[in-house]
């Protein structure tokens, strides 16, 4: 096992240019899904994290290759920030045979047993029953990972989420509730979705110490993702996070967005994640343009390499349609 | 039977758990009332005491909470069993189990399995009424990714449940409610266990095939008794798994009798007795003298007057009459 990592926030150089190379990763993937899409390479649903960056990012920082993740339909960008190959991800947002999924899930259902990345949840508040019995598998068995469980504000409104908090609090499991606050469930806005719009009250209702967070801040995200995990680890039961974000793009590909409006959406992307991390660390001397140029260039490269390894992709044999179904009627696979 | 012991289903479900707690330390029992309390049918009776609370788990009434719960702990490597109360209030559940029990292998890619059993009590005979008495395991025989069987025996009450734990995939395990006061035999010995993935013969025949499962079984071979003094003899099949279905054993007992009687006790409209006539239009259709015949519960949430609720569930002079109708008695 390795060591849990240090509560505290380091932002040395390295780490500094792994925040933001990382981040630069999710936005560049996602673009150039947004025009494959477009090309009718990528279908189905596609949603883009486009501005919640930081979240993923910076949670992850905080989380071992023991802890395990649970993520939502919004999860690409959980799952290149947990280190699934770019490659693998955007074969799946394909839907070929060496996709993550081997194109059973698309960019819905990403999952990574090596990496404990447990999907890709569709149903919205159906992820945290699942995190709750992952921690309850390690509480049982006397490990010590810790659960992170994403989830969107949406997700706060369904029974699922108050259950799964009741349970993971009565039972004192080892959950980080990561509540990715951006302020429309699909299309409807928080003050018409919820009667108590703080979701740190409702996790406090359940005696869950819980914070909110700046949700475009990484540093901000990294800090309190620590803290929270650090007192997980020290046995202090489930916590609370309510990171308050926002989506820059529609909600999936379908959306032609009439439910806000455009100056909102403007102000908010003033608050890019990226490039506020970014110009902070140029005015601090912490990394320079040229740091920065060489970042654009590597993360082009890898994108470019996914896509070139989707597309080179076979397909699975209509063969294979019914493998995976039962394990008992899987003729061998590769994993 | 040498060595065999007449116990009751209920103690049957017992010792099956006692069992499979002592014997694989990943097992844990968790559900509504499944420690203190007992069980809500008392399959559970004194095992909070033996295992503690951390094997015995009382849930909040939370059906998709700790049903996800057991879906995650299994994918983390435990070996749950929940217990949901009964198959009405396992709809509370339905999306964990039907969106994420079923799905998660294929939807990974094979990447993860659900080694999961949910046992859940189902079906009428109490006076419960319309939201404790229906019939649902059709519902979940419909998806594929799960495994149904229905225990209908004692010896399968107390076999199926270690076989179903051994399973890598989710298994769904439906309890009639009316057997847990049943009494019969199971074989002596350490070798209790027993397969889930077929169908049993439950009394041989020649002239007409019974095919049913669960708690119509009993009701369906007190038919086979009315009917052999009649001189009919019934073949009557117990389904034991309702999904996947033991197609052949089915197939080949319509071949050998020419006709088929279906008795279920979920509602005819999209019925497993349904799904199952098709079968064998699909495989027997040139076998078969007449046509296949349903006996099912009657359009109508099961009510709560005890001459109603037996109208509205199959009962043997019903069964017995289906099969003089195919014998053109």
């Amino acid at each position: 096992m390795s060591a849990p990592p240090d509560p505290r926030v380091h932002l040395d150089r390295e780490h500094c240019l792994k925040l933001l190379r990382t981040m630069m990763l999710i936005r560049r993937f996602e673009e150039r899904c947004a025009e494959l899409y477009g090309e009718q390479k990528i279908r189905g649903f596609l949603h883009l994290y486009i501005g919640e960056e930081a979240n993923a990012v910076g949670v992850m920082q905080a989380l071992t290759p023991e802890d395990a993740i649970v993520a939502t339909y919004r999860e690409h960008g959980h799952a290149l920030a947990r280190g699934l190959p770019a490659t693998e991800v955007m074969a799946e947002m394909y839907g070929k045979a060496t996709g993550s999924s081997r194109g059973r899930g698309g960019s819905m259902h990403i999952f990574d047993a090596t990496r404990r990345f447990y999907g890709g949840n569709a149903i919205v508040g159906g992820g945290l029953p699942l995190a709750v019995g992952l921690a309850l598998a390690d509480k049982l068995r006397e490990k010590t990972p810790v659960t992170c469980c994403f989830f969107g504000e949406g997700a706060a409104a369904e029974g699922e989420f108050h259950e799964s908090l009741n349970l993971a609090a009565l039972w004192k499991l080892p959950v980080l509730f990561v509540c990715e606050n951006n302020r429309y469930a699909m299309g409807t806005a928080l003050e018409r979705s919820e009667s108590e719009p703080d979701f740190c009250r409702h996790a406090a209702s359940y005696r869950i110490p819980a914070e909110a967070v700046d949700g475009m801040d990484v540093v901000a995200v990294e800090f309190a993702a620590r803290r929270a995990a650090q007192a997980i680890r020290d046995g202090a039961g489930p916590q609370f996070l309510e990171n308050r974000t926002y989506r820059f793009r529609a909600h999936s590909m379908f959306d032609a967005e009439l439910y806000r409006d455009k100056a909102e959406v403007e102000a908010w992307k003033q608050r890019c994640p990226i490039k506020r991390f970014r110009s902070w660390l140029i005015e601090t001397g912490v990394v320079h343009d040229n740091d920065v140029a060489a970042l654009e260039r590597d993360v082009e490269a890898e994108v470019e390499a996914a896509v070139a390894f989707a597309e080179q992709a076979s397909w699975e044999p209509e063969a294979d349609l019914t493998r995976d179904v039962l394990t008992t009627l899987t003729p061998g696979g590769r994993r | 039977m040498t060595g065999s012991r007449r116990i009751t289903y209920r103690d049957a479900v017992r010792e099956a758990l006692q069992e499979a707690l002592r014997r694989d330390p990943r097992v844990f029992l968790m559900g509504e009332d499944v420690g203190r309390y007992g069980g809500s049918y008392g399959c559970s009776k004194g095992l909070l005491a033996e295992f503690g609370e951390a094997r015995i788990r009382d849930t909040p009434l939370s059906e998709s909470a700790f049903t996800g719960a057991g879906i995650g702990a299994a994918l983390g490597g435990m070996r749950p069993i929940v217990e949901i109360m009964t198959v009405n209030f396992s709809l509370l559940a339905l999306d964990q189990i039907v969106n994420s029990a079923a799905t998660l292998r294929h939807m990974s890619g094979g990447q993860f399995s659900v080694p999961l059993v949910i046992r859940m009590a189902t079906g009428a005979g109490r006076q419960l009424a319309a939201q404790h008495s229906h019939s649902l395991e059709n519902w979940y025989a419909h998806v594929p990714g799960i495994k149904v069987v229905a225990p209908a025996t004692v010896a399968d009450a107390r076999g199926m449940l270690w076989t179903a734990l051994e399973d890598p995939d989710p298994v769904i395990i439906f309890e009639h409610a009316m057997l847990y006061n049943e009494e019969g035999d199971v074989p002596g010995g350490d070798s209790l266990t027993v397969p889930i993935d077929g169908a049993a013969i439950r009394r041989d025949g020649t002239d007409v095939s019974l095919i049913t499962y669960g708690g119509s079984l009993k009701k369906v071979l007190a038919a086979a008794d009315e009917l052999a003094k009649e001189g009919i003899s019934g073949e009557v099949i117990d389904l034991r798994s309702l999904r996947p279905l033991d197609e052949r054993t089915i197939l080949n007992s319509v071949e050998k009798t020419h006709r088929a009687v279906i008795v279920d006790e979920g509602w005819r409209s999209g019925s497993l007795a349904g799904e199952i006539s098709a079968r064998i239009m699909e495989g027997a259709f040139f076998a078969l003298d007449w046509p296949v015949e349903r006996v099912c519960s009657a359009e109508v949430p099961i009510p709560y007057a005890r001459h109603l609720e037996i109208a509205a569930t199959p009962q043997v002079p019903g069964i017995v009459s289906a099969v003089r109708r195919a014998m053109r008695r």
